[in-house]
């Protein structure tokens, strides 16, 4: 696509805009031009954006009778070449899984963002929340690696929806970008990348070298890719394959060989993955471990912290599949105490408890109903915690 | 068109479109599967189609294993979303020609919303909808095609549900190109799939077909040809059907009134989804 041309849809350098409307932007910086959706608060306005600004750049907006539609279209224009998103919230997210596994299997480029709000079932439309981690996890059937990705500002959503299209280009798989409804909707100062700030990843190509053998890989694990309509005649299916991609499902060998590379894809390159940022992570004795919007409130406690002498650090989790798990365990090592915030009843807490197997204690701060947290809640949480050390 | 059927072998056919690894096929002996691959064949011979601009799409079900015996680009989905996929194909890369393979359980039950709303569209492609009233890859279970009364595993005491009419509900959501045939006649379907495959916009070709294995012999139709017997006694061709509602007497009128109507029963002109878009592009492009 024409990136100048892109550039012009996109209006201002500087803007001030609501998360949605930034991963969108992010999707047409990073190339992204085929858009399957179905409204869904608080989601809707990626899919509105999206449906403005594809055919301005000649590229193509297709609105589905349901989720479950939107992950098939995806799959199949990404097969094309295109550069594909969705968008969703819980319940849509819930009706994904299946054509997401499809995708993971069949090593399909595309990015799911989740406008998570809270659940069970309809729950509060309109409200934010973070209840979809661990389905995000393992929501599909099977056994599968899952790359995600959670923005903790509009900037950032931007940003990160640019890196979510090059982990799934570089990697063939689907990438998730998880805001919630507060970050989706609350407006911030935006600043448009220039075409020089811009790293753009393209999926792997067949370079047309021999025969193609379509999920064939070298040491990166990743095959190379030719699109549908290339003469390669290449047959793609959700039963376990061989290299050739034709259906092996009574091989266990075969089975097995597929279902590790699918994995060790991901796991091999878990350097190139794993983004996240840290404070005071050499000053302090109590941690906390954050994502997403409740990121930011701590933020700011942290530096109230430390002005009362409470020697506080934080972890900020960009990347949260894969876990870093590494990450936290070094964190564990030299802190007495870890924080968790979340805005679930506990779902990242799980993954940081096994990575910190019992090296310091793990406090759990949650907070469901789709407000976030406040500076004091989080302050009194970490007062009571120096409290319990002393 | 006077070549509709050059002679070809089927060694030739075979040759030319089939994909050799993956031969033999699952079917059952007996099974219209292979009637249904051998007319398509045909049908793209006839047309001349470049396969390298096919891709074949189907979504899971014994039918659904079509799409993996062409030598083309194939997608073998989930069951029921082979449209979902199909029109993701088709709407990111319209110089691609669409085929969809599928089932009367995997594209009218699970997938029947998707077949609704592919066809509001008229996303260009052709649906070859492979009716058997059963299903039959997992071993007999009732469709939304069972007949009334129809036996299967699900329903060991016969369908009391009533089964649904594909073609109408492709007629009423105004697919450009409707057709319905059984497969014991070769000579209609290869044609109608070649004006389905032509046609711009949506094409829905409905082929009856025999499952001997999950539904036929539990539903006293034992051995394929009393199931084409079947097909023989309970379908009328819809020009034979509409002569006779004109010109005949009642008592012919009576006899063929509940027949299911076999014949391209819609072929009219409508702007596909994909030349919707592009002129809309056209329109708001920067
Ligand atoms: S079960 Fe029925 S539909 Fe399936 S292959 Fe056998 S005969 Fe054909």
């Amino acid at each position: 696509m024409d990136r100048a041309l892109i550039r012009r849809a996109l209006g201002d350098k500087v803007q001030f805009i609501q998360g949605d409307d930034a991963c969108a932007y992010g999707a047409l910086l990073a190339g992204c031009n085929f858009f399957a959706g179905y409204p869904i608060t608080p989601a809707t306005e990626v899919a509105e954006q999206m449906s403005i600004l594809l055919p301005l750049v000649g590229g193509c907006y297709i609105q589905m009778e349901d989720e479950i539609a939107s992950m098939g279209a995806l799959v199949g224009a990404s097969w094309t070449g295109a550069k594909t998103m969705t968008s969703t919230s819980g319940p849509g997210f819930s009706l994904m899984q299946e054509n997401l596994g499809y995708a993971i299997m069949t090593e399909t480029p595309c990015v799911v963002v989740n406008v998570q709000r809270s659940g069970p079932s309809t729950g509060q439309p309109t409200m934010g929340a973070y209840g979809d981690m661990m389905q995000a996890r393992w929501g599909t059937h099977g056994d599968h690696e899952i790359i995600m990705l959670c923005p903790a500002s509009i900037q950032e959503s931007l940003d990160l929806t640019i890196v979510a299209f090059n982990l799934s280009e570089q990697f063939r798989t689907p990438v998730l970008l998880f805001i919630d409804g507060e970050l989706g909707h609350m407006r911030e100062r935006l600043v448009i990348p220039d075409e020089d700030e811009l790293e753009l990843v393209e999926r792997p190509m067949f370079n047309g070298q021999g025969k193609y053998l379509p999920f064939a890989t070298d040491a990166s694990l990743v095959p190379t890719f030719a699109p549908f309509g290339s003469g390669h005649r290449t047959y793609v299916t959700g039963l376990t394959h061989n290299e050739q991609g034709l259906p092996r499902s009574s091989s266990a060998e075969i089975h097995d060989k597929l279902v590790r590379r699918l994995a060790d894809k991901i796991n091999n390159h878990r350097d190139q993955i794993i983004r996240y940022e840290e404070f005071y992570a050499d000053d302090c004795d109590i941690a906390i471990i954050t994502y997403g919007i409740t990121a930011r409130t701590c933020r700011d406690v942290v530096e109230q912290a430390r002005s009362k002498g409470i020697k506080v650090g934080m972890l900020r989790l960009i990347t949260i599949w894969p876990f870093p798990d590494d990450t936290v365990a070094r964190w564990s090592e030299c802190v007495q105490a870890i924080l968790v915030p979340e805005m679930n009843l506990g779902q990242m807490i799980h993954p940081i408890r096994e990575a910190v197997a019992g090296r310091c204690k793990v406090a759990p701060l949650f907070r469901i109903g789709g407000e976030i947290h406040t500076p004091v809640e989080i302050l009194t949480a970490l007062e009571e915690l120096q409290c319990q050390l002393c | 068109m006077s070549t509709l059927l050059k002679p070809k072998t089927a060694a030739e056919l075979r040759d030319v479109y089939l994909r050799q690894e993956m031969m033999p096929t699952i079917f059952c002996d007996g099974c219209g599967l292979g009637n249904v691959l051998n007319y398509t064949l045909w049908a793209l011979d006839e047309l001349q189609v470049d396969l390298d601009q096919v891709v074949f799409v189907s979504g899971i079900g014994c039918s659904s294993r079509l799409s993996g015996y062409v030598n083309a680009d194939g997608m073998h989905t989930t069951h029921g979303r082979a449209l979902s996929f199909a029109s993701g194909i088709k709407a990111a890369n319209p110089n691609l020609k669409v085929i969809v393979f599928t089932g009367d359980g995997d594209g009218a039950g699970i997938g029947g919303n998707h077949l609704l709303h592919t066809i509001r569209r008229n996303m260009d492609m052709t649906v070859i909808l492979v009716n058997n009233y059963i299903y039959g890859m997992t071993g007999g279970q009732s469709a939304p095609t069972t007949p009334i009364g129809g036996l299967s595993t699900t329903t060991p005491y016969g369908n009391v549900e009533y089964p649904m009419d594909i073609c109408a509900l492709a007629l009423a959501l105004e697919a450009p190109y409707v057709a319905r045939w059984t497969v014991n006649q070769p000579y209609p379907p290869i044609k109608s799939i070649a004006q389905g495959i032509a046609k711009r916009g949506f094409a829905l070709i409905e082929m009856l077909v025999p499952c001997p294995t999950a539904y036929g012999g539990r539903n006293g139709l034992k051995g394929v040809e009393a199931i084409w017997q079947w097909y023989r006694e309970n379908t009328v061709l819809l020009d034979d059907f509409e002569h006779i509602m004109e010109f005949g007497t009642l008592e012919e009128q009576e006899e063929i009134k509940h027949k299911l109507k076999v014949g391209v029963l819609r072929d009219t002109e409508r702007e596909s989804f994909e030349e919707r878009w592009a002129k809309l592009v056209e329109q708001v492009k920067l």
